[in-house]
């Protein structure tokens, strides 16, 4: 069974139609990288499936709830569908130890102890244990996205989202988040990562999808894709961006 | 003229007797305007349609008309609506609660809208429902901003108790104005009143001063 399933999911913004009719089927274990222009609806696709959007039309299912069922349900989904924000949005008032514990404690509703337990775990696995009590602003940018990858998946999500994750970044600390990534993609997580990075496209994706003006217009296998272009603007996209 | 410290010394337990009842309507008031204007800044800020016109209303009614007008509609206007009995003390003590609450929900709304919408998506994100986002994420940081604003209102809030003065509630304002209807004394007595609300004022500055070093603004 499909994890993600989007059934002609339509998306506007008052009069303008951001996803158009989309039709995506993401089965468990799939790397998903997601490219476009700007604007072509990728934050936007991203952020239906974990109902941050709501959709206007179609059905969205995710690991077999639709995004339509509302309040409670609506909840379950985010906790099966973790997210990683382009702007950390790491929590300023509590540490990287406290950031990454307040899912387990707040949503699974965990004991204290057993939360920062599996923080100081989880933090270990981004190779940030020590740095536990530092707040967010006292940690670079690539320390601190790693923070909010260990707090998305403290709530133990199946599926995990990625919206342009290293693009607030400077080039040299992009590698540490882009190796967890990889880490987390070899323990066989299923991702779906909206990203410039071709080389992480090439080496990490089990899957390739060119979006342009709210509708997925290829989709394929990324080192196929990548190496040999079909479709004249994907071909033309990735001239800009690499 | 001579300034007759006596004078001061005589008025002081009438003075104090005055200024204990402000204290108290004050904080009564504030306490009550701190519960309304939380309620009505949160539903400005995040309620439905109904909830959210209901807390406008609220409060541009409020914004919109004296304190001196409301307290007068609460001691004469609303027994006579209401049926009930109103004593000076209980209006003065209602109209602190309904006039600070209006200007505590623009203060309260204000301060968790400034806070960065991406934290509250992380919230969500994580699976909370929104009322617990707002309770462990949003709520603390946007405490933060709000204490020097709050701080504020406190000390508009307890001045404006001396209003209470056209209600016949015995509060400091009150009380010396009897005394000074009995003894003349004007420069001695509004001197001592003036003193009086200056030390509530400044323990009230110093104490939002303190609560504002202990917590980093984020
Ligand atoms: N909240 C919103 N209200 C109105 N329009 C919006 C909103 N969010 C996004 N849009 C519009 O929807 C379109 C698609 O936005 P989206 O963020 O999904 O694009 P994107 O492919 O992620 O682009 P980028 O690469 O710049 O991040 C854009 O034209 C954007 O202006
Ligand atoms: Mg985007």
């Amino acid at each position: 069974m499909s994890i993600v399933e989007f059934k002609k999911v339509t998306k506007r913004f008052g009069q303008v139609t951001i996803l158009d009719q989309v039709d995506l089927s993401i089965e468990p274990g799939e790397k998903v990288v997601l490219i476009g222009p700007s604007g072509s609806g990728k934050s936007t696709l991203l952020r239906c499936i974990n109902a941050l959007e709501e959709i206007n039309g179609g059905d969205l299912v995710v690991d077999g709830i639709s995004v339509k069922a509302g309040g409670r349900m609506v909840r379950l989904i985010r906790q099966e569908a973790g997210m990683v924000f382009q702007q950390f949005n790491l929590f300023p008032q509590m540490t990287a130890l406290e950031n990454v514990a307040f899912g387990p404690r707040r949503v699974r509703g965990e004991s204290h102890q057993d939360a920062r337990k599996q923080a100081l775990e989880m933090l270990g696995k981004v190779g940030l244990a020590d740095r536990a009590h530092h707040y967010p602003s006292e940690l670079s940018g690539g320390q601190q996205q790693r923070v909010a990858i260990a707090r998305a998946l403290a709530v133990k999500p199946k599926l995990m989202l990625f919206d342009e994750p290293t693009s607030a970044l400077d080039p040299e600390l992009r590698h540490e988040v882009l190796r967890v990534m990889q880490a987390l993609a070899e323990e066989g997580m299923t991702m779906i990562v909206v990203t410039h990075e071709m080389a992480f496209a090439r080496k990490v994706g089990t899957r390739l999808i060119f979006m342009e003006g709210g509708k997925i217009a290829v989709d394929g296998e990324p080192r196929e894709l990548l190496a040999n272009p079909q479709n004249p603007r994907l071909k033309e996209f990735l001239q800009h961006v690499v | 003229m001579d300034f007759e410290w006596s004078v001061i010394w005589q008025a002081l337990p009438e003075l104090l007797k005055g200024a204990r009842l402000t204290v108290l309507i004050a904080l009564a008031g504030l306490a009550g305007g701190l519960l309304i204007g939380f309620a009505a800044g949160l539903a400005r800020a995040y309620g439905n349609a109904v909830l959210n016109a209901i807390a406008f209303a609220y409060v541009e009614i409020i914004r919109g008309t004296p304190i001196i007008v409301q307290v007068m509609f609460i001691y004469f206007a609303l027994p006579i609506l209401a049926n009930v009995r109103i004593y000076p003390l209980a209006a003065a003590i209602m109209a602190i609660i309904v006039n600070a609450g209006a200007y505590i929900a623009e203060i309260v709304r204000g301060s968790f809208l400034s806070v960065h919408r991406g934290l509250r998506e992380a919230g969500l994100a994580l699976g909370l429902p929104l009322w617990k986002v707002l309770l462990y994420i949003i709520g603390p940081l946007a405490f933060r901003r709000m204490i020097p604003a709050l701080g504020n209102q406190f000390i508009v809030s307890l001045k404006d108790t001396s209003l209470f003065i056209v209600i016949g509630v015995g509060e400091l304002t009150r009380q010396g104005q009897e005394i000074m209807a009995a003894n003349f004394r004007a420069v001695e007595i509004w001197s001592a009143v003036a003193m009086f609300y200056l030390i509530m004022t400044g323990a009230l500055t110093l104490i939002l001063r303190m609560t504002e070093k202990r917590m980093r603004i984020l």
